[in-house]
């Protein structure tokens, strides 16, 4: 059960890893401002989700998993409206 | 399985370290918040890792504390920075 | 060497590249911007030097209050710099001289730091050896509250007093109004979402920071902090209002935290050995006492200090 939980999380912050890799590439590559808002966004999502489910296993104590949950929804909710922001005034501006 | 958090905690801030180019190169200031947005959740996920390998107490709360601030930094641009010609706040310029 | 000291070596060096971009930013909205980098890298800093405590408050402090104000204030300089206002830049010989002051503080930095004792001189067996007596678990909160309360104290009415030179920069005709709120454009759904999800979450986070903060990482600051960016992002979307500067509430509670604190601490002469000292067995209740009064205040001293002076008419 343990392997199988530990090879859960290695697969889960694999990819969450690549996610970052992605959102940092597409920040870096791509031709115009809401392009590159795009890639941010699945960092914030797909990025940091995928490493709090690796991470949910070890985490010792119901308020620490909770504590984790909590911590990607933020992240969630921050990383929503602030794209929304930063996208309207993209927009207003060019 | 340390090891392999605190690796995956080194490649996610290096990653994202390596996006703050943005804030060098903008062009836009949009760039520029944007390049902070993502070091800040790299951070964040990095620092839930190291608290997972290293075991120091606290550092959930760090971790809270940042993710509950993260869209700050972006509402105070879009605010003051963005569009400066918006400014609705009454009496700002008068003498 | 381990997988943890390569980390904290890119982490160094990290924190110094964006020191160094700050410093050298000629557009000072990208500065601002860098320092805001700056002090999340500090966090995590923080937290490799096991000082928890200083990571929250540079979490909470870093990205809610002062990236804010920071921001803010490179909004305003965009537009005096867009009306053409006096951004010349001084002198060639006063900023040679700027830079050689910056050159000698931190060469006497460095030297004073190298020529520490090794192992350096610490009270730490000190504090924890008395820890017991507190009733807390976390040393430094006991330092903060108990070893050193009149120094806290003392912060506190720091805090008071920077409220009373903020206030005092407004002009007379507003003298009795209300600072402008801290955002610009009008009310939109996407913010006041946020600032209607976000509070019941982060008040609930700050109030936790600050009961945990007796015996793990967390504290009056820390919580206090969190509750007032709580504050701020209900006048961002232009939800609240900051309030009058007459309002008798509001200078009620700015003053709460220090009033209760000196108050405890006079007290300590009639019912323990002196002043700032507390009675046996009463001093953690004591200390919480003070914490909650003194987040209070904490939480609405940092959104008053970032609105600025009064800038609108009384509202009959």
């Amino acid at each position: 059960m343990n392997v199988l939980l530990d090879l859960f999380s290695v697969i889960a912050i694999c990819f969450g890893t690549f996610f970052f890799l992605a959102g940092t590439a597409g920040l870096l590559r791509f031709p115009d401002a809401l392009s590159r808002l795009h890639a941010l966004t699945k960092a914030d999502n797909l990025g940091v989700g995928l490493i709090v489910l690796g991470l949910l296993p070890h985490a010792g104590s119901l308020l620490a998993a909770l504590k984790l949950v909590a911590i990607w929804a933020l992240i969630q909710l921050a990383g929503a409206t602030s794209a929304q922001l930063i996208a309207r005034a993209i927009r207003r501006s060019g | 399985m340390n090891d392999f958090f605190l690796s995956a905690a080194g490649i996610i801030l290096f990653t994202v370290a390596v996006g703050l180019v943005r804030v060098l190169s903008g062009p836009t200031n949009a760039d520029r918040i944007m390049a902070t947005q993502l070091l800040g959740t790299g951070g964040i996920t990095s620092l839930l890792l190291v608290a997972s390998a290293t075991g120091v107490r606290g550092v959930d709360d760090v971790a809270l504390g940042l993710a509950l601030l993260a869209a700050f930094a972006a509402i105070a641009f879009v605010d003051n920075v963005a569009a400066p010609d918006s400014d609705t706040s009454k009496g700002d310029r008068t003498e | 060497m381990s997988i943890l000291q390569i980390l904290d070596i890119g982490l160094a060096g990290l924190v110094l590249a964006v020191a160094a971009w700050t410093v050298f930013a000629r557009d000072a909205f990208a500065a601002v911007v860098g320092f805001v980098a700056y002090g999340l890298l500090l966090s995590l800093v923080w937290v490799r030097l096991f000082a928890v405590d200083v990571a929250l408050t540079e979490a909470a402090i870093g990205s809610g209050v002062t990236g804010v104000l920071l921001i803010g204030a490179a909004g305003r300089l965009r537009k005096l710099e867009a009306s053409g206002g006096d951004d010349e830049l001084p002198g060639a010989s006063l900023r040679l001289f700027a830079a050689a002051l910056c050159i000698f503080v931190t060469l006497v930095l460095a030297g004073v730091v190298l020529s520490l004792p090794d192992p350096g001189p610490t009270l730490a067996p000190e504090a924890a050896r008395h820890l017991a007596e507190t009733g807390l678990g976390n040393p430094i909160t006991a330092v903060l509250l108990s070893y050193r309360s009149f120094d806290t104290m003392l912060e506190k009415v720091v805090l008071v007093l920077a409220v009373v030179g903020v206030w005092s920069l407004a002009a007379d005709q507003y003298w009795g109004g209300a600072a402008g709120n801290p955002r610009g454009a009008e009310p939109d759904g996407t913010r006041a979402l946020l600032a209607q999800v976000l509070p019941p979450l982060g008040i609930l986070i700050g109030i936790h920071m600050v009961w945990v903060g007796a015996d793990e990482p967390g504290g009056a600051f820390q919580g206090g902090a969190i509750l007032a960016a709580m504050w701020m992002i209900t006048m961002m979307a232009g939800l609240t209002e900051m309030p009058s500067i007459r309002s008798r509430l509001l200078r009620l509670v700015l003053v709460a935290g220090p009033a209760v604190f000196v108050a405890v601490g006079v007290a300590g002469v009639a019912f323990a050995s002196g002043v700032f000292a507390y009675p046996t067995g009463f001093a953690k209740p004591l200390i919480l006492f003070i914490e909650a009064f003194m987040t209070l205040s904490i939480a609405v001293t940092l959104p008053v200090l970032v609105a600025g002076p009064p800038k609108r008419l009384r509202q009959q």
